[in-house]
């Protein structure tokens, strides 16, 4: 019924900024790696690009409407592979988190639950009948996204965990609270949060920055976070120039080409890129938030605003750890940071969100 | 399923939240990275360079000490020091690392709180001189993933002649310490520089010590140098040559083992120190260390004192060898000549006291070379009560006592010449006739070191030229030589009777030379007078003192020897007769070899340069 698109309905605007952040990640891994042995990573990256786009065709091919009808089955599949991954682990020694593809190509199916959630939850909104919830259905709301939470959280990855949090923020945000509701839930995170955190020592503290990734701290959460915010402020107004950054070429920049890819091009860069980048995140968002608006139903602005949402936390975990704002959790920029899981995830995601707006005038 | 979608304003509020919530943070993010990129970009780029850019010291190895034939006295050997990089200690890492280097936990401590003023870059030395062990563990341990802070540098060890030959004369070195940093000296050292602390390592310190270079590398995270950004080349210290001569000093060594004193020997003509030896010694190797090990303590608190250099720093009644000064005093001031004669009958009574001659006996109607070659002490009561402490202490203070005679090296003592206006000055008393009796054979007030004798004997056989000693050869010592209008007459007067001391009827015929006219006088002095050994009932053993000077004529050599508890005189003989001749054997060597050239290598003496390690 829907199987004819022109290109002109494509959100070109959408599409032509994710291909220039995508293209600065190649740039900037290119630039951290080239004297590393790691020096094939940026052309991998503009292949997991290219699948990117494709993912993100095929995902603006079927109905969303599908998709969203779709959703309760596939989070029983990839739930069920989180918890065979999680009792793997904890019976095989050694088990990891993603499932090989062979070929070096691996599928976190964590990264695709974020997508899962998110048509989860813009399902759980349309069948919604009131502007307000009861607080069965708060409840409700909670579980489907908690449950995938503790098991991403379990294995241990709590920085993937801790994305499916705004999902949640957005869906209740939408759902709509009673000011009853509302208020007693500031009022248990007000307590919760502060007294939890300030109640812990400093190096209970780091114990919990490092434990939500313990792979990316080999050398204590401390030394990556000084050796980021050196490369970061080294950089100035206007960065050493490419493959110039010290800190990079000299590895005292950890995970240069990943997680910390934002220190890197900080550094070559400065203050006038960093602020050209967060630019361009900033357009993505509005133009995102944008379809969200003209969403033609409930579930295409649930879509829209939980692919937000996850974009916004990801830009303010990453830039902000990597300039030692927010405390260190393995969560990768957007586009930018290497790795096929995380570009795929976020090339779905981009895709659902043209497929909102290529079904904005429909019926 | 059914959508709903009569209600597209239903979100409107709820999106505008997350707009105003995005450009919220999106606000929050850019005001983070303007603090890091643009208020604190010059804390970062220090911190960037701090990070890759390494400085590593490059220990320039101190001159050596020659010999005046320019054999080695004192020279480096290389060794390997570990360093330790305060910046990126980690405090778990330090107990291992001193376990492993055998280091005192607390005395790392220390160190580190002491270094603290230093800028936290530069790294500090936590061990010198390793053994293969400790090298062994340096290397095996300085990956970074064990103990990144540690690094292995090239230095010199400085390495001395053995059983504390020359000790004295030489000195050790040692870290300077905090009262030394506020020194003029000591202005351009830093802590942790090692400095000369006594004798020629101090005397000329600066000339010694070279100027570190340094290192500029780059490295990455795991240390590895990538690249030499700066080479400052270190500059070695120079080397100095001392007038000391190896063979004399060998003699005067092996003369003076076992026994406690001091004896200097040098050349009249113009100061130069050919030899100089105090006892008991210490090695210098064990001093000449970071730590203040066991030995370093014994040494110090030895109650034998042998970092004292008694050759310059033991103020002692001379006893009969003053004679001579108080026989050139009493011509020069006309009270007596050669033809005056006491009667000695074994003692005398002044103001009311009796003194003795030592030669109970007495030695008859005695005449001034008769007095010095017998060493009649009636004779120099007599001359002392007709001349007068005033004109003792003149001339005295002409052949340089009293004072120092400005040897190049530190810790000088001056002793003490007696007057009657010192008298009033130090004592607040007046001078009595009786303290004269005493001065004139050396004793009572009077106290002199072995150097100034020396150089007050050779001064005076020369014929009046005092020149300073020295033992930097080459530049005029900084103190010129002083003179004095002697007459000649009354100079040969003086010599004549020293030389009968030795080759004619005198207290020393046992310390003759056959060959070489050695001159010279006893001395036997007194620790306390007759009359606090009899108040405390103690029999204190007397000082032995020898000076001697030769040939007769055209004097080239002036030795002073002071054995402690020596008792007799002559005892200290002997071992200036040892000294004399091994100065004159070499000189007959050296002429040979000369004139026979083949016989170079035979005769050439071994240097006793005991760097036995």
């Amino acid at each position: 019924m829907l199987s004819f698109r022109t290109l002109r309905d494509v959100d070109w605007t959408l599409l032509i900024l994710t291909l220039i952040l995508s293209g600065i990640g190649v740039l900037q891994i290119y630039s951290a790696t080239q004297s590393t042995g790691d020096a094939d990573r940026w052309w991998k990256q503009v292949i997991y690009i290219f699948a990117g786009l494709i993912v993100f065709y095929l995902v603006s091919q079927v109905d969303y409407h599908t998709l969203v009808g779709q959703a309760p089955l596939m989070y029983i599949i990839f739930g069920g592979i989180l918890v065979f991954l999680l009792v793997l682990s904890r019976v095989v020694l050694g088990a990891k988190r993603w499932i090989s593809l062979g070929a070096g190509f691996k599928l976190q199916p964590s990264e695709f639950m974020k997508l899962i959630l998110i048509l989860f939850v813009a399902r759980y909104i349309s069948e919604l009948k009131t502007d307000s919830m009861r607080l069965r259905d708060l409840l409700k709301l909670c579980g489907i996204v908690l449950v995938p939470f503790v098991l991403v959280g379990l294995q241990p990855d709590l920085g993937t965990a801790l994305c499916y949090l705004p999902i949640l923020a957005v869906g209740i945000l939408l759902a709509g609270l009673t000011r009853q509701q509302a208020m007693s839930i500031l009022i248990i995170l007000l307590f919760i949060v502060p007294t939890g955190w300030f109640a812990l020592k400093d190096y209970q503290k780091a114990r919990i920055t490092s434990f939500m990734d313990p792979t990316s701290d080999p050398q204590g959460s401390g030394y990556q976070v000084m050796q980021s915010k050196i490369a970061v402020g080294s950089g100035g107004m206007w960065g050493l120039g490419v493959t110039r950054g010290m800190q990079i070429q000299l590895r005292f920049l950890p995970f240069a080409h990943t997680d910390f890819i934002f220190a890197a091009f900080a550094e070559e860069h400065g203050f006038v890129g960093v602020v050209t980048v967060l630019g361009l995140y900033f357009l993505l968002l509005m133009q995102i938030l944008q379809n969200a608006q003209t969403a033609p139903d409930r579930a295409g602005t649930a879509i829209c605003m939980g692919v937000g949402a996850l974009m916004l936390f990801h830009v303010l975990e990453n830039a902000g750890m990597v300039a030692g704002l927010m405390p260190v959790a393995g969560i990768p920029l957007p586009l930018m940071s290497y790795g096929g899981s995380s570009i795929l995830s976020f090339f779905l995601m981009l895709g659902l969100v043209n497929n909102v707006r290529l079904r904005r005038f429909l019926q | 399923m059914r959508f709903l979608r009569d209600e597209s304003k239903f979100a409107q509020g709820k999106i505008a939240f997350l707009q105003y919530l995005s450009v919220g943070i999106f606000l929050f993010i850019v005001g983070g990275y303007w603090n890091l990129q643009i208020r604190n970009e010059e804390i970062y780029s220090l911190k960037a360079e701090r990070n890759r850019i390494k400085a590593l010291p490059i220990p320039a190895p101190r001159g050596k000490i020659l010999d005046r034939d320019k054999r080695v006295i004192v020279d480096n050997q290389s060794s390997f020091s570990v360093l330790l990089s305060l910046e990126t200690l980690k405090d778990e890492h330090l107990r291992p690392i001193v376990d492993g280097l055998d280091l005192d936990y607390e005395e790392v401590l220390v160190l580190i709180k002491n270094s603290r003023s230093r800028p936290k870059y530069l790294p500090i030395t936590l061990k010198k001189e390793l053994t293969p062990a400790e090298i062994a563990f340096v290397e095996s341990h300085r990956d970074p993933e064990t103990y990144p802070e540690l690094e292995l540098i090239h230095t010199e060890r400085r390495v001395y002649p053995a059983n504390g030959f020359a000790a004295h004369l030489i000195g050790y070195i040692g870290e300077v310490s905090e009262a030394e940093l506020n020194l003029a000296d000591f202005a351009k050292y830093q802590q942790g520089d090692l400095v000369g602390k006594t004798g020629i390592e101090r005397q000329y310190n600066d000339h010694l010590t070279g100027e570190d270079g340094q290192r500029q590398v780059l490295v990455d995270n795991k240390g590895n140098e990538r690249r030499v950004l700066g080479l400052k080349k270190a500059v070695p210290g120079k080397s100095i040559e001392l007038t000391l001569d190896l063979d004399v000093q060998t003699v005067m060594e092996l003369a003076m083992e076992g026994r406690r004193g001091g004896a200097v020997a040098l050349d009249p003509r113009n100061g130069e120190v050919l030899a100089m030896v105090s006892k008991p010694g210490f090695d210098l190797t064990k001093l000449s260390s970071r730590e203040r090990t066991k030995e370093w303590k014994e040494i110090f608190s030895n109650p034998e004192k042998p970092l004292l250099n008694r050759a310059i720093q033991a103020q002692l009644a001379p006893g009969s060898t003053f004679k001579p000064i108080v026989a050139l005093a009493a011509l020069e001031s006309g009270e007596i000549t050669n033809e005056t004669s006491f009667s000695c009958g074994g003692g005398l009574n002044f103001y009311g006291r009796y003194f003795h001659c030592h030669n109970k006996k007495g030695h008859g109607a005695t005449s001034l070379k008769r007095a010095l070659a017998q060493s009649c002490d009636v004779y120099f009561y007599n001359v002392g009560n007709k001349i007068g402490i005033d004109q003792i202490s003149k001339y005295a203070e002409i052949a340089g006592f009293g004072a120092k005679t400005g040897i190049d090296l530190p810790s000088e003592a001056e002793g003490t010449l007696p007057s009657s206006k010192w008298k009033i000055r130090a004592l607040r008393e007046k001078w009595y006739g009786g303290d004269t009796i005493s001065v004139a054979i050396g004793q009572g007030y009077l106290t002199v070191t072995p150097i100034q004798l020396a150089h007050a004997i050779g001064g005076i056989v020369i014929g009046g030229i005092w020149h300073t000693p020295h033992l930097l050869k080459g530049d005029a010592p900084a103190k010129p030589a002083r003179k004095a209008d002697l007459d000649l007459e009354h100079v040969r007067l003086v010599t004549d009777g020293m030389c009968e001391v030795v080759n004619g009827a005198g207290t020393a015929s046992g310390s003759r030379i056959p060959g070489i006219e050695m001159c010279g006088k006893t001395g036997t002095a007194q620790t306390a007078s007759n009359e606090y050994q009899k108040a405390k009932n103690i029999r204190l053993k007397d000082n032995a003192w020898f000076i001697a000077f030769a040939p007769r004529a055209n004097p080239e050599i002036a030795v002073a020897v002071l054995f402690e508890e020596g008792e007799h005189g002559p005892m200290a003989g002997t071992i200036a007769r040892d000294i004399v001749k091994a100065y004159f054997d070499k000189k007959t060597r050296k002429e040979l070899s000369q004139t026979q050239p083949s016989t170079v290598t035979a005769s050439l003496p071994v240097a006793p340069n005991g760097a036995a390690n």
